[in-house]
């Protein structure tokens, strides 16, 4: 039963993983009964399952998923929307009005315009045609403030971190609300731009080093240096300032 | 009339007029993800070719109708920048511009699985920013990285590398002078791991012996670009986690 990796181990695009007796996972094929991989990443696997957690990948819609996105076109009955995957998203007006829509009374632009940034979840997805949204859930619908970032999507669950104690460190710390949309595009709002941006700054640091361990505190203290720097430079400065003046 | 002398591409002692032997590549530089906008991108660096590939997708097809039911398109661009040669070349699409960008293509095809995205269009752009011979080899050698760096998934990185005969006897990575001066070229590209042919050129005449001869040479060299190519790959992400490991000692 070869194995020719270790767990965590880095791979490349055609690598041979194992030999029979295993089973092709995520981002792997099977030829000839032998598994390669198809992406960058790191092999893992679990019982007879061998798979790659890919380090960079782009989206591939999921049903349930929440995802944010951009209103490209308004078309008769609807909109449709960017959402980073392959394929254009389609968001329906019947979906928004919560009754038939009405041509001659609704108008849609006035709800949602091309250029709008909107968090929305996948109801169905299939090859034949793109993925259809719905923002009839709490919490979904157009986003008015706060700052978008990406990162590559396979570093989503990093992001969040074990149960969601990645995602908590970065809010507590920096005192702000993340909203991560499942196709990699977050979005940040705080209290001021300075906190969005400390906060944007601690996401892309995960990003660059989701394959290394122990991030959680490396992130975490960065936040906390950073903050203590920024408050050091003000006091620094309101004290040049009165010294000026005095 | 008295016999003008010509100076030999390959002298004597089998060495070539760059100081190569007769099976050595030209010194090759990797980078991948290096430019931002793309979806993935890759430099090489091979001798005097200087080559950026970029790739997008896979992404809706415009214009629609070139939209394909079952799978993925693939599309690839080949150019040569005006300031990539001696002398200025028109910026427009050549003939031969053309007929590269189709056996490059060509030469990605078996390795994409176009058949996991369909109606969906995988674009890849190549930009030859200087010209030393062997270019579509050194091309192929890089989209492959950027394709990789896109996260699109593949069978296996290709890798391509041209032989040929020059002075009567078989090089490996022909460079300008040699492609010119020389009695054939053979580029080829190459799937290492799975042990696959994706192109295979000839220009000149060789016999059959010759022929077999240049394919193991090509071969060859294709997998020594093969790890070089993983190396590239790797070299992203084993560089942030010496990092983070040296920074973890000091601690």
């Amino acid at each position: 039963m070869p194995v020719f990796y270790e767990r965590r181990q880095l791979v490349t695009p055609g690598d041979l993983l194992a030999d029979n007796n295993y089973l092709a996972g995520e981002n792997t094929f099977k030829e000839n009964g032998k598994i390669y991989a198809t992406h960058t990443g790191l092999v893992n696997y679990e019982n007879r399952n061998i798979y790659v957690m890919a380090l960079r990948s782009f989206y591939a819609p999921l049903v349930g998923d929440t995802v944010i996105g951009k209103v490209v076109e308004v078309i008769l009955s609807g909109w449709i929307i960017d959402v980073k995957a392959p394929y254009l998203a389609m968001l329906r007006a019947s979906d928004v009005l919560e009754r038939s829509f009405r041509p001659q009374i609704d108008d849609l632009p006035s709800m949602f315009d091309v250029g709008d940034i909107i968090i929305a979840k996948i109801v169905a997805s299939d090859r034949t045609r793109g993925p259809l949204l719905t923002v009839r859930e709490p919490g979904l619908g157009k986003i008015t403030r706060g700052q978008i970032t990406e990162i590559t999507p396979t570093k989503i669950p990093r992001l969040i971190g074990k149960k969601g104690s990645m995602i908590t460190t970065i809010k507590k710390e920096v005192g702000c609300q993340i909203l991560v949309g499942q196709n990699g595009l977050v979005l940040v709002s705080g209290k001021s731009p300075k906190d969005e941006r400390l906060a944007i700054m601690a996401i892309h640091k995960i990003e660059r080093e989701a394959h290394t361990s122990g991030l959680t505190d490396r992130v975490a203290e960065m936040i906390k240096t950073e903050k203590h720097e920024k408050t050091e430079v003000r006091r620094k400065d309101a004290q040049e300032k009165s010294q000026k003046s005095g | 009339m008295p016999k003008k002398k010509v100076k030999k591409v390959v002298n004597k002692e089998n060495i070539r007029h760059d100081g190569r032997k007769l099976s050595e590549l030209r010194p090759i530089k990797l980078e991948v993800g290096i430019l931002g906008n793309a979806d993935g991108s890759a430099y090489i660096e091979q001798g005097k070719n200087k080559i950026l590939a970029g790739v997008y997708g896979p992404k809706e097809v415009h214009p629609k109708h070139l939209a394909l039911p079952d799978r993925s398109r693939l599309r690839c661009r080949y150019h040569m920048a005006p300031f990539s040669v001696q002398e200025r070349k028109s910026p427009a699409p050549s003939r031969r511009d053309i007929e590269l960008s189709k056996v490059i293509r060509e030469a990605f095809e078996p390795s994409v699985f176009t058949e996991y995205y369909p109606k969906t269009s995988i674009d890849i752009f190549i930009e030859v920013l200087q010209a030393d011979g062997g270019t579509r080899c050194a091309s192929i050698t890089a989209a492959s990285l950027a394709l990789a760096d896109a996260g699109i998934p593949l069978r296996d990185l290709v890798s391509a590398c041209a032989a040929g005969k020059v002075d009567g006897r078989i090089v490996l990575d022909l460079n300008d002078k040699e492609d010119k001066e020389g009695e054939a070229d053979l580029p080829l590209a190459y799937m290492s791991n799975l042990n696959a042919i994706t192109l295979l050129q000839m220009d000149g005449m060789l016999t059959s012996e010759e022929f077999e001869q240049a394919i193991n040479l090509a071969l060859e060299g294709c997998n020594q670009i093969y790890q070089l190519q993983k190396e590239a790959l790797k070299a992203k992400y084993v560089e942030v986690k010496e990092t983070m490991n040296e920074g973890a000692d000091e601690q």
